[in-house]
C-alpha cells in the first residue's frame, strides 16, 4: 500500500464503526425519559423550562450532524449555516406572510433538505478534513450573505428579525413558555424516531456501509453519490427545523447568532455526546448550554479557560463521550442483576 | 401564636395601605419590586466577556468595580447595589437566555447597560413585556428613543446617527463643495452612521458623496480599500470604523501621500489605541466629535472629574489599562445609575424607576465633557445627545465650537 492509499486508508477511520443497535437507548429507558421529560414543566420555573427547549432544540441539531457523522462518516463544520436558512425562513414567513408558526417548519425542513443536497452535489468531491473545510467555508459566508443588500428587505439585514412568540392554542391554560416546550418536544420526539428508523432502514445501512469502507459499499452496488447527497440533505433538513423552533424560542433572529461558533458548538455537542450515538445528541446538547454557564461561575474573567479544562477533562477520561458512561451503566446495571 | 401574627401583620399592612391611600405622596412610603429591599438593590447586566466583542467586557468590569466603590461609602440610601453580570458573549440566543436568567432566577430589579445592539434587540421586547427597565443600553443605535412602543428601554450615548448628523451639517458649512468618501463597516454601526450622513446631507447627498467603501469586521487589513478610494480623488474622507481599522486608515492614508480632510467616529478618537499607533505626525489635523474626557489626554490631567476616575481606578482596579476608553465609558453610565437610583428615594420600583431615568435635568457625570449634559424627559429617551468638534493637534485633541445637539428622533 502506497503511503497516499495509507492516508485515505486512515481517513476512512476517522469515524469509528458504530453497530445500529448501539445507537439508540433501549425502550424502557427511552420511556422514562420521556416520561421526566413530560413531568418536569410542572415543577419547575419558566426560566428552566426555557432552558430545557434549548436543549431539545440544540439537541436536534446535534442529531442532524450525529447523523451525517456518526452515520455516513461526513464531515460538517457548516451546520450554522442549515440552522440559520431555518431560522431565517420561519422569520420570513411568520413575520412578512403572517404564516402560522407550526407551518413554517415543514416549509424550513424542506428548503433546507434542498439546500443541503445541492450543497452536498459538489462536496462529493471532497472527503474528510477537505469536506470539513468546505463546510467551514458555508458557516463563515452565511452572516455574511444575510446582511447582503437586496436580502435585507427580507431579512432586516443586521439589524436582524424579531418574531411574535405563539400562545398556547385552545386556550389550554398553559404559559407561552409551557407551551413551546410541549410543542417543541413533541416535533424533536417525531424527529428522534424519524432518525432512528432511518438508521435502521436499507438508506441507514447504506449510510453505514458508506462511512465503514466506501469502496466496499460501492462494489456492493451501493449508490454512493445518491446517499452522500441524501445524508446531507436530511441533516440539513433536520438542523433547519432546529433553526425554525431555535428562531421561535429566542423571538429573534440576527447574523450574528448563526456565526461558525455556533457550527463548532454542535460538533462539540456531538462529540461529547459519542459520535454515532443519538441519545447522546442532547446530552451534548446540555453540554454546549450548561457548561460555559458553570465555567462562568467558576471564573468570569478566566470562563474560556476553565471551559477548555473542562472538556479536555471529558475527553480524557471518557473519550466516546456520553455513549460510555452509558454503555459503563448498563454493564453495572446487568452485574446487578445477575447477583 | 402564628396565626396571631399573621393577623397582626395583615392588620398592619391594611392600615399601611389605607394610611398610604388617604395621604398620597405626603408620606414618603418604602415601595419595593422584586429585586429591591431595605438592604439591598439587585442590577442585572449583559456584557460580552468572550466571544468577537470581549475588548468591550472591561466596561462590565468598570461598572462591577464602581458599584462596590458605592456599597464601600455605605451604598444608596443605606442598601448595597448586588450587581449580577453575565456573559453573552455578543450572540443574541445567549443574550435572551442570561437576560431570563437575571429576571426569573435572580430577580433583578432592573436590566442595565446590556452591551451591544443585536443582543438589546434581542432581549428588548421581552423585557418590556415583562415590565423589567432595560436601562441606558449601551449601544449607539437611534432605535432605543422610543419611548412610546418600548417606554421600557432607554439609551445612554448619543446615537451614531445624530453624530453623523453633525458632520454633515459642519460639512455643509465649512466645506460645502467637498467631494465626499465614506469607508464604513458593514454592519449596524457603520450603515447608522452611513444613514445619519446622508440624512444630514439631505438634498446634497447625491452630489457630494463621490464614494461609499465598505469592509468586514473580518479583515485582517483595510489598506486596499483606501487605496481604492484615493483613486476617486475626494477631498474629505469620512471614517466610520472601529479602533483598528482607524488607526490603519490614518496611517495608510499618510503613507500614499494622500491628504485629504479625515472626521473620523467618536468610536475611535482613543489617543492611547487609535491616535498613537497610527503616528500623531499622520493624525494631525484629523476631525472628530466628542462628549466624553479622554483618559489619555493631558488637558485633563487637573480635572476635578478626572482625578476622581483616576483615584477610582487607582483603587478598585489596579494595574487596569486607564488608555482603554471603556472604562471612562463604565464608570460614566454606572454613575448615571447611581444618580437614578437616588432619585428613586425609597420608592423603588420599576415604574418609578423608568420615571425617574426619564427625569434627568442637567445630570453631569465626572466623565463627560464641560457642557455635555444628561437630560430625559417623558418623550425623550436619549440622556446624552451633545457633542463637541474636535481637532487632532501635537498629542491631543483641541475642542473647538460649541456643543452642539444632535438629537434624531426614531423612527
Amino acid at each position: 500500500m502506497s503511503a497516499a492509499e495509507e492516508v485515505v486508508a486512515e481517513g476512512h477511520e476517522a469515524v469509528e464503526a458504530v453497530p445500529k443497535r448501539a445507537m439508540t437507548l433501549s425502550t424502557g429507558t427511552s420511556l422514562l425519559v420521556l416520561a421526566v421529560l413530560l413531568i418536569v414543566p410542572a415543577f419547575v420555573k419558566n426560566f428552566i423550562i426555557f432552558q430545557m427547549t434549548m436543549l431539545l432544540i440544540y439537541g436536534l441539531a446535534v442529531l442532524a450532524l450525529n447523523i451525517l457523522t456518526g452515520g455516513s462518516g461526513q464531515f460538517s463544520l457548516g451546520q450554522s449555516a442549515f440552522y440559520a436558512v431555518g431560522a431565517y425562513t420561519s422569520a420570513v414567513l411568520m413575520e412578512y406572510f403572517n404564516v402560522n408558526y407550526a407551518l413554517t417548519i415543514p416549509v424550513s425542513a424542506t428548503v433546507c433538505f434542498g439546500f443541503g443536497y445541492l450543497f452536498g452535489k459538489p462536496a462529493l468531491r471532497l472527503s474528510g478534513v477537505y469536506l470539513a473545510l468546505a463546510t467551514f467555508a458555508l458557516a463563515t459566508a452565511m452572516p455574511q450573505l444575510l446582511k447582503l443588500n437586496f436580502l435585507e428587505h427580507w431579512t432586516g439585514g443586521v439589524q436582524g428579525l424579531v418574531v411574535t412568540k405563539p400562545d398556547a392554542p385552545f386556550g389550554l391554560p398553559m404559559s407561552q413558555d409551557v407551551w413551546l416546550y410541549y410543542f417543541t418536544l413533541v416535533v424533536t420526539l417525531a424527529i428522534y424516531i424519524f432518525s432512528v428508523n432511518l438508521l435502521r432502514s436499507r438508506s441507514g445501512r447504506a449510510f453505514m456501509a458508506i462511512r465503514d469502507n466506501e469502496i466496499a459499499a460501492s462494489s456492493m452496488g451501493v449508490n454512493v453519490a445518491l446517499y452522500k447527497t441524501l445524508a446531507f440533505g436530511v441533516s440539513a433538513g433536520i438542523t433547519g427545523v432546529a433553526g425554525s423552533l431555535g428562531a421561535i424560542a429566542v423571538q429573534f433572529v440576527a447574523p450574528d447568532s448563526y456565526t461558525i461558533t455556533l457550527a463548532i458548538s454542535l460538533f462539540l455537542g456531538m462529540v461529547v455526546g459519542g459520535v454515532g450515538w443519538l441519545p447522546g445528541s442532547f446530552v451534548g446538547a446540555a453540554f454546549i448550554i450548561f457548561v460555559p454557564n458553570m465555567a462562568e461561575s467558576i471564573s468570569k474573567g478566566l470562563s474560556g479557560a476553565v471551559f477548555g479544562v473542562l472538556l479536555f477533562l471529558v475527553i480524557y477520561l471518557v473519550p466516546h463521550g456520553a455513549r460510555q458512561i452509558a454503555i459503563l451503566g448498563q454493564q453495572f446495571a446487568g452485574k446487578l442483576r445477575k447477583n | 401564636m402564628r396565626f396571631g401574627r399573621t393577623l397582626r401583620a395583615a392588620a398592619l399592612v391594611t392600615a399601611t395601605a389605607a394610611i398610604a391611600l388617604t395621604s398620597g405622596a405626603a408620606l414618603a412610603q418604602k415601595k419595593y419590586d422584586t429585586g429591591a429591599s431595605d438592604t439591598e438593590i439587585k442590577i442585572g447586566n449583559i456584557m460580552p466577556y468572550s466571544g468577537p466583542a470581549s475588548a468591550y467586557g472591561v466596561i462590565g468590569k468598570t461598572e462591577e468595580a464602581y458599584f462596590k466603590m458605592i456599597n464601600d461609602k455605605g451604598g444608596i440610601k443605606g442598601r448595597k447595589i448586588t450587581f449580577v453580570t453575565y456573559d453573552d458573549g455578543y450572540s443574541p440566543p445567549k443574550a435572551v437566555e442570561q437576560v431570563r436568567k437575571l429576571v426569573e432566577s435572580d430577580e433583578v430589579l432592573a436590566v442595565f447597560n446590556p452591551l451591544g445592539t443585536p443582543s438589546n434587540t434581542a432581549i428588548q421586547k421581552y423585557l418590556n413585556a415583562k415590565k423589567i427597565p432595560q436601562l441606558f443600553v449601551a449601544t449607539g443605535a437611534t432605535k432605543w428613543n422610543d419611548p412610546k412602543n418600548f417606554p421600557w428601554t432607554i439609551g445612554w450615548q448619543p446615537s451614531y446617527q445624530s453624530e453623523a448628523h453633525i458632520y454633515a451639517k459642519w460639512l455643509m458649512k465649512e466645506k460645502p463643495d467637498a467631494k465626499v468618501a465614506i469607508l464604513y463597516q458593514n454592519d449596524d454601526f457603520g450603515k447608522d452612521y452611513l444613514k445619519g450622513t446622508k440624512d444630514g446631507l439631505g438634498a446634497k447627498a447625491s452630489s457630494m458623496i463621490v464614494m461609499e467603501e465598505s469592509y468586514e469586521v473580518s479583515e485582517p487589513s483595510i489598506d486596499g480599500h483606501i487605496v481604492k478610494i484615493k483613486a476617486a480623488n475626494p477631498d474629505v474622507l469620512l471614517i466610520y470604523t472601529t479602533p483598528k481599522f482607524a488607526a490603519q486608515t490614518i496611517k495608510k492614508t499618510a503613507e500614499l501621500n494622500w491628504k485629504p480632510l479625515q472626521i473620523l467616529t467618536n468610536v475611535s478618537i482613543s489617543v492611547g489605541s487609535v491616535m498613537k499607533p497610527a503616528g500623531f505626525e499622520n493624525a494631525q489635523g484629523v476631525l472628530s466629535a466628542a462628549y466624553a474626557k479622554d483618559s489619555t489626554d493631558p488637558q485633563w490631567a487637573n480635572d476635578p472629574g478626572m482625578k476622581k476616575w483616576n483615584e477610582f481606578v487607582d483603587k478598585y482596579m489596579p494595574g487596569a489599562d486607564k488608555s482603554d476608553t471603556s472604562m471612562v465609558y463604565g464608570y460614566g453610565a454606572a454613575s448615571t445609575l447611581a444618580k437614578v437610583l437616588e432619585m428613586c428615594g425609597d420608592d423603588l420600583t420599576r415604574a418609578n424607576i423608568m420615571k425617574q431615568a426619564a427625569s434627568l435635568k442637567d445630570f453631569v457625570p465626572d466623565t463627560l465633557l464641560p457642557g455635555v449634559k444628561i437630560n430625559t424627559s417623558a418623550t425623550d429617551f436619549a440622556p446624552i445627545s451633545q457633542l463637541q468638534m474636535q481637532r487632532f493637534k501635537g498629542e491631543k485633541w483641541e475642542l473647538f465650537g460649541e456643543i452642539i445637539s444632535g438629537d434624531v428622533a426614531s423612527e
